[in-house]
């Protein structure tokens, strides 16, 4: 007994100067963090007593996770609650958090939302239980949206380095050649419509998601924060770029009126009426269950550049496991979330399609070389990989970005569905973002 | 042409004379109105499309419903198929949603049932000090939506510590304003109060009136505010959408809407068809319900409208 305790000691005191080597100026942020108490130790004595995790998670793949972990550690029980998906799910988890009962002790949250609940402090710092040790086993981008100078404040579960999926079928049909820049997109486009007026390149009906992954993509860094000093500027020449081009798409009328994730959006999907898709690399997963009628038809190349010969790649999607401050044991949430997120966990979740945010993952032969009957065999991860790899950096989304994203509509959406231009929207979007920060008490654009 | 404008008016003139003659129009036999005819019948498509719809959609997979006519079937039939997935999708969850929705419904609809009638009685048959106040209550309550309450009740339930759990769902579904009002009416009229003394001046106490004299006499009252009860329960989305996250406890509604939502996220699965056949589950039981209590509710509705 004594043994033992003496060794828990020591442990933690190799904690403590580790986190004191590694803490240069801000050393005490760590011991800030949590009870004071927390460390690796405590998390291997938590799995040991055993008890209760609630995770509140959207994602499919997790099921498989949380069933080898209870096996792994049968005193331990872990419940998966799908407690909605994306701006409901946040919007249930900061009303739990305000009301002071009822939040989970592990929550999914997407890398854009994550701001929302570190400037708050809502989420727990897990540097203190030992994440720093996994800084260098996540790719770049995932890692820049979950880490803040010494603080870590979620474990990143997959990422959404962007990649081009087009229906080769209807490419094919009409010998039109698949586009590597945006300028031939928009001749793509118009060829296509041209060619059947049933089809087209895309569908937009505005989404702040897919507007600003593209932005980031064309090197646009309209938001910048620092502290509670948020900068928010749609003109630089990254957004100039992007509302150049995508004016002329609305202007033409080159894109289906048709929101993403409708049913009728996977119809279109299905029968070829939207040929292309921009998006994250988590896309094959749902194509397979939601498309499966046009397997075969699709394949996967790299986004279509701003500058010809480029290798430029944005994130779009992606998600990270955080612990909330109310959760009941914070020991427990982070084994489990360490467990998700690296390790088995992490293999289990890509051999179920999801797409890694871990480096060795990304980087192993397996991986690389798997096949998707779905793409006609083609080795698409090869691909995602390579896109992961140029995602550019320095990107980040405000520390309100949920409630941001739900009036893109309101403003930019306008420039879908009236003369309203593009960079009209933009501003709007922009002031509108501006004035809901400064009520909200950050200092926007001042 | 000419001549097709100048006849038709007369023909039609010439039938309605004759059929006048033949059989003379009462208010009880009201004359066959064309625009109304045709307004009813296209209520009906309207109210009948959308049920036709579930029907023929629920025979397609995945495939079929995003790639085939919606009003029309696709070329294989999957019904018993969809049925047994969706029964079986997720361990079975389904089945667990079901049960819980008829767990709701028979504790929640089947007890705001009995205060309804009870109160209602008491309301009709018994004068007591603060009656006028009670009924003032009830008809304010009947003007404030659920959806209002559903807040405040959250927040009074959050911390009782009565979220996630089934009595979220339940004790609200208790109280039935509406359900309460309209026993008091029917009680009021099917019930008449020479019966009542009649039953007093033989000595039987109250309860004893009341389960073997009034309860009879209620009967299509009660079954018209279970019925009612019972689709709101069923039908209810908002309030478990509130109180409940865990989804072991889901009602129906909010399982469905989950799996639907699965299908507007990165990584989830899409299943569209589980969804159409799952709604088209989840509505057998109510219709069969509708069906076999309805010439109790019928007659529930036609009491009271006439004086005899």
């Amino acid at each position: 007994m004594r043994i033992h305790t003496t060794r828990r000691l020591l442990g933690a005191l190799a904690v403590v100067s580790a986190l004191a080597l590694s803490a240069t100026a801000c050393g005490s942020d760590a011991a800030d963090g949590g009870s004071g108490s927390a460390g690796p130790k405590d998390v291997a004595a938590a799995l040991a007593k055993g008890g209760k995790v609630t995770v509140w998670a959207w994602e499919p793949t997790l099921k498989k996770v949380a069933e080898d972990f209870e096996k792994k550690y049968p005193k331990v029980d872990v419940e998966l609650v799908n407690a909605g998906t994306g701006d409901k799910q946040y919007t249930a988890l900061q009303n739990a958090i305000a009301a002071g009962s009822g939040a989970p002790d592990v929550a999914q949250v997407e890398y854009y939302a994550l701001g929302q609940f570190t400037i708050a402090k809502s989420v727990e710092d897990l540097a203190p239980y030992g994440a720093q040790k996994h800084a260098l086993d996540f790719t770049g981008g995932p890692w820049n949206a979950v880490h803040q100078d010494k603080s870590i404040y979620a474990l990143p579960m997959d990422s959404g380095p962007m990649a081009f999926f087009y229906n080769k079928k209807v490419f094919d049909k009409h010998s039109i050649k698949v586009p590597t820049t945006w300028d031939e997109y928009v001749d793509a486009a118009r060829a296509l419509h041209k060619a059947d007026p049933k089809v087209f390149i895309a569908n937009d009906t505005g989404d702040a998601g897919a507007t600003t992954s593209l932005i980031w993509q064309a090197g646009g860094r309209p938001y910048k924060t620092d502290g509670t000093d948020v900068t928010v500027d749609f003109g630089d020449e990254g957004t100039k770029k992007y509302t150049a081009t995508w004016q002329k798409l609305l202007d033409e009328k080159l894109v289906a009126p048709v929101t993403s994730w409708s049913d009728a959006w996977y119809k279109g999907l299905a029968d070829g009426s939207i040929a292309t898709l921009s998006t994250g690399a988590w896309m094959p997963a749902n194509l397979s269950s939601g498309v499966a009628s046009a397997s075969g038809d699709w394949r996967v190349a790299p986004l279509p550049q701003w500058t010809k010969g480029a290798k430029a790649s944005a994130e779009n999607g992606g998600s990270s496991l955080a612990v909330p401050k109310a959760a009941k044991n914070k020991e427990l949430a982070y084994a489990f979330t360490e467990f998700a997120t690296t390790g088995a966990g992490a293999s289990s979740r890509i051999a179920q399609g999801a797409f890694p945010a871990t480096r060795a993952d990304l980087e192993s032969k397996a991986f690389l070389d798997t096949a998707f009957p779905y793409f006609g065999g083609q080795k698409a991860n090869q691909i995602f990989a390579e896109s992961a790899k140029n995602v550019g950096t320095d990107w980040s989304y405000l520390p309100y970005q949920v409630y941001a994203n739900s009036i893109f509509n309101d403003t930019v959406g306008k420039a879908y569905v009236s003369p309203t231009k593009l960079t009209d929207g933009l501003k709007a979007w922009q002031d509108a973002s501006v004035k809901y920060g400064n009520d909200q008490g950050f200092t926007v654009n001042k | 042409m000419t001549t097709t404008l100048t006849r038709t008016p007369s023909a039609t003139t010439a039938t309605t004379a004759k059929r006048r003659a033949r059989r003379p129009h009462t208010p009880l036999d009201p004359r066959p109105s064309i625009p109304l005819t045709l307004v009813t019948g296209l209520v009906l498509v309207y109210t009948l499309l959308p049920l036709a719809w579930l029907l023929i959609n629920a025979t397609k997979d995945q495939k079929g419903l995003l790639g085939s006519f919606g009003l029309w079937f696709a070329d294989d039939f999957n019904l018993w198929d969809n049925v047994t997935r969706t029964l079986t999708y997720d361990d079975g969850v389904f089945v667990r949603w079901l049960l819980n929705t008829l767990l709701y419904v028979a504790a929640g609809a089947g007890g705001a049932t009995v205060l309804a009638v009870l109160g209602g009685y008491a309301l009709a048959k018994y004068d007591f000090p603060g009656r006028k106040a009670v009924f003032a209550v009830v008809i304010g309550a009947v003007a404030v939506p659920g959806t209002a309450l559903a807040v405040p009740t959250f927040l009074m339930f959050s911390k009782m510590g009565l979220t996630n759990t089934p009595w979220a769902v339940i004790i609200p579904s208790l109280i039935s304003p509406f359900g309460l009002y309209l026993m008091w009416v029917f009680a009021a009229e099917a019930v008449p109060k020479e019966l009542l003394e009649a039953a007093r001046i033989d000595g039987s106490g109250e309860l004893r009136t009341f389960f073997t004299i009034a309860l009879p006499l209620l009967t299509p009252g009660t079954v018209t505010v279970l019925l009612f009860s019972m689709v709101a329960t069923w039908n209810n989305y908002f309030l478990p959408l509130i109180m409940i996250k865990d989804p072991d406890w889901y009602p129906l509604t909010l399982g469905l809407n989950a799996w639907n939502a699965q299908a507007q996220t990165a990584g989830g699965e899409a299943v569209f068809d589980l969804i159409v056949t799952g709604s088209l589950l989840t509505i057998v039981p109510i219709v069969a319900v509708f069906l076999l209590l309805q010439r109790y509710w019928q007659s529930g509705l036609a009491a009271g409208s006439v004086k005899e």
